[in-house]
């Protein structure tokens, strides 16, 4: 197959920067007539950046792209599009109340003097249909369609403009089983026929059933690149995670108590009603750090929200500090002394447009003491906000800055200064250093570490390995909506950890 | 009361309701193919008083008619193009620049009035369009004076209701309007010009609704007033709700509202004893309640109200 004089695809040395943080370093990559190339790797690895420069999504800041041997500049998905690249990403460009047909067709329509003439596209819609084993309905809206057939609707627009590349971002993501053997075996007969597919996801047993070749991205470079028939499951996930252990926190050891966290047989759904939480089970005891790892939309954020009581479970039961909470009650969970870091600090950690001292009391479970005969007594309320941002060090100009003033680092210090200065028996932390810089991430690590040594339980949700292991006493892996895997953290390697996030159970 | 019932108030009923259609019938039109490409123009009030204005001024000047509705037509297509480089080029709040665009608009219009006539005691007229019969069709019984004997805007008027649709849902400009509108990730990556096809749809609204206050003071009165328009732009904005965005459905509330209007004026007229006012409200209060059983199932176009820039996610 390398004997082949020009791929499909040439990229090389490829770098993307975003606001000065590279996200891609230096790659290489080609894609040869015939192939089903494989992009491997951790969130956050590069791989759909790559794609998306490829796509002419992103313009890359230094590189070039060939596409069939010739040098081109993509300044746009439509360019890229008109050099036969196509990418589906994993949220369709569909138009829900158009047909099957319409939303193929749209962009390359047959008319005649303006007017649409849908004889002939339905024709080489119906035959594209035929070639790669579809049936769907051509006049039937797409809104009808479930997740699978929309995606092949998405193919077959592909297809209808004879593209020659077709880059499928985790597209089995939203696929149920019976459905990913059917888009396999259309990507194989795309590919037989001279075309190529690049494969971005990081399932390995996907991964080694339907790539011809496996490039290997971390951190933004490639680590690796092997044939597929070479390689096995276990090598690709020491590949994927890496070998080196990040530096652990010190602390002084202490034994783990009571459980504070309880989850038993807990399911939940997510936004779009379908199961994201699976019968999960899960302790922390106090004085713990547990680390729950994996690839994120494995249920992680349902089940972070179900803790924080903003998302009503369908089975099971949480209990904190020994007692049941009622489900779907941020309250309940406050008032059992759960200290709460959510995702998502300026979506839902905090109130932008208010200030540090407003954000610093907006719990109810405090507010008691910041009143004076039923009106806000905001003389107490400044001292209090004044008192935490010298002990959390939030750098900003006093207690009336508005939120919405400081920088990632600083809101994250105000969030972790709300939750914890009512000294919880439970911290439940969901990717509290994504986005921050090293030193703000060390400062929010160990002033939690600070509140497990007072005995406090933490369950730290996060995508960072690193994190993870440098301050868990336990690592779980979620994959699918379950925990797969838990282990003591001095009992585990990355390999192992890899091959659980994976959805490679042993 | 007698009068009530008989065939010449049911005529007259139904005259009325269709002229008093009309106005809210292009803007409603107009209003139907901004939104389904993805852009609510509130700027309607302000284009229809624009058209309203200019289609007077320039057929008082010139004495031509139809060159003042040329001109109203013109005036719109301008004001959809502002309304284009404000929401669909710098991307802009709909809601915001809409409002702004009406301000603008109604401002302009009562400035260049006076600019034009001054301030004279009596407001100038002109000779108005005179109703065209159409030949055998205006002699049936009840309905043919009614329907077949109107200004020649309103029979324009009704050409547009299956224009549109047509424009709409069998041409290739009408696909892509419509995937403009509904996800214009979509059509960028099939290579649609989001925001040129946004562009010419409001221009072509404009156009609508500059017409739809040219019939206002060259048909339906004689004379330009500053509250000549008097609330029919958002009346259209409702009716585009109420029609789910289909431009039959929509005519089909303008149409309604018409005959309410068209009601009311004759119940004054026949002098019952109630103050005039309370039939002045009547088709306002029947639009609420439409939009309150109706607009519950609208679905609008995914896309309205978003402006479409690529993804250069900086950050």
């Amino acid at each position: 197959m390398n004997t082949d004089p020009t791929p499909l695809i040439e990229m090389r040395g490829i770098t993307k920067r975003f606001l000065g943080v590279p996200a891609n370093r230096g790659v290489d990559f080609r894609l040869e007539p015939g192939e089903i190339c494989a992009l491997l790797g951790e969130n956050g690895a590069g791989k759909t950046t790559l794609m998306n420069i490829l796509f002419g999504y992103y313009a890359c800041d230094e590189g070039e792209i060939r596409i069939g041997g010739e040098r081109v500049n993509l300044s746009s998905p439509r360019a890229a599009v008109r050099r036969g690249v196509r990418m589906i990403h994993q949220h369709f460009a569909l138009v829900p109340s158009l047909s099957v047909l319409e939303n193929v067709a749209v962009g390359q329509e047959d008319h005649r003097l303006g007017f649409l003439d849908w004889k002939a596209a339905r024709k080489r819609l119906l035959e594209l249909e035929r070639r790669f084993g579809m049936t769907l309905d051509p006049d039937a809206k797409v809104w009808t369609l479930s997740v699978g057939e929309q995606q092949k609707v998405e193919i077959l627009k592909a297809l209808y403009r004879e593209c020659r590349v077709l880059i499928m971002d985790e597209p089995t993501a939203v696929l149920v089983p019976s459905e990913v053997r059917e888009l396999f075996a259309m990507l194989r007969t795309f590919a037989a026929q001279g075309n190529g597919v690049v494969f971005i996801s990081h399932k390995l047993h996907e991964v080694m059933d339907i790539s011809d070749r496996i490039v290997v991205l971390r951190n933004g470079e490639v680590t690796a690149e092997k044939q597929t028939r070479d390689t096995n499951a276990r090598e690709l996930a020491g590949l994927m995670v890496g070998r080196d252990w990040p530096a652990r926190k010190e602390r002084s050891p202490r034994a783990p108590g009571r459980p504070a966290l309880e989850i038993v047989g807990l399911s939940a759904t997510n936004d779009k009603g379908l199961p994201a939480v699976r019968n999960l089970d899960l302790a922390v005891r106090e004085g713990e750090v547990l680390g729950l790892a994996g690839v994120s939309g494995n249920g992680q954020r349902e089940l972070a929200e179900v803790l924080f009581g903003v998302r009503k479970p369908t089975a099971g039961s949480v209990r904190i500090g020994g007692a049941p909470t009622r489900p779907g009650s941020p309250t309940a969970v406050i008032a059992a002394g759960a200290a709460r870091i959510p995702e998502d600090r300026i979506a839902t950690g905090l109130m932008m447009d208010l200030s540090i001292a407003e954000n610093l009391i907006l719990e109810n479970r405090r507010s008691a003491e910041f009143r004076r005969r039923g009106l806000l007594d905001h003389g107490r309320i400044r001292e209090h906000a004044g008192r935490l941002i010298g002990q959390f060090g939030i750098k900003a100009a006093g207690p009336s800055t508005a939120a919405k003033s400081l920088s990632g680092g600083n809101l994250q210090k105000v969030i972790l200064a709300r939750e914890l200065s009512a000294g919880p028996r439970l911290i439940v932390a969901a990717q509290p250093t994504r986005g921050l810089d090293v030193g703000a991430a060390e400062f929010i690590r160990g002033r939690m570490l600070e509140e497990c040594g007072r005995g406090a339980a933490i369950l730290l949700i996060s995508e960072d390995l690193d994190e993870i292991l440098s301050v868990s006493d336990r690592v779980a892996v979620m994959y699918e909506g379950r925990v797969v895997g838990i282990r003591a953290v001095n009992e585990i390697t990355r390999e192992q950890i890899g091959l659980w996030m994976s959805g490679v159970v042993p | 009361m007698d009068d009530l019932l008989s065939l010449a108030f049911l005529t007259g009923v139904l005259a009325a309701a269709l002229r008093m259609a009309t106005p809210i019938l292009f803007a409603t039109l107009g209003e139907i193919v901004g939104e389904r490409a993805g852009v609510l123009n509130l700027g309607i009030e302000g284009t229809m008083l624009m058209g309203a204005m200019t289609g007077f001024t320039v057929a008082f000047k010139t004495g031509h008619l139809w060159l003042g509705v040329a001109a109203a037509a013109g005036v719109g297509m301008l004001l959809g193009l502002i309304m284009a480089v404000l929401v669909v080029y710098l991307g802009l709040s709909q809601h915001v620049s809409g409002l702004g665009l009406t301000l603008f608009a109604t401002g302009l219009a009562m400035f260049i009035y006076r600019l034009v006539f001054g301030s004279p005691v009596l407001p100038p007229t002109v000779e108005p369009f005179r109703p065209v019969a159409v030949p055998l069709l205006a002699r049936l019984p009840v309905l043919g004076p009614a329907l077949f004997h109107q200004y020649a805007l309103v029979y324009l008027s009704w050409l547009l209701i299956p224009a549109v649709s047509i424009l709409l849902f069998r041409t290739r400009a009408g696909l892509r309007i419509r995937t403009v509108g509904e996800n214009p990730l979509a059509a960028d990556t099939v290579g649609i010009n989001v925001h040129r096809t946004r562009t010419v749809s409001l221009v072509i609204g404009g156009a609508l609704m500059g017409i739809g206050g040219a019939f206002l003071t060259l048909a339906h009165q004689n004379m330009f007033l500053m509250d000549v328009v008097g609330g029919r732009g958002w009346i259209a904005i409702a009716m585009v709700i109420f029609g789910n965005w289909s431009p039959a459905k929509g005519a089909l509330g303008a149409l309604l509202f018409g005959l309410l209007d068209g009601l009311q004026l004759r119940l004054q007229a026949v002098g019952l004893h109630v103050p005039f006012h309370v039939f002045l409200i009547i088709p306002y209060i029947m639009t609420v309640l439409a939009m309150i059983s109706v607009s519950r199932k609208a679905s609008a176009p995914a896309g309205l109200l978003k402006p479409y820039r690529r993804e250069d996610k900086g950050g």
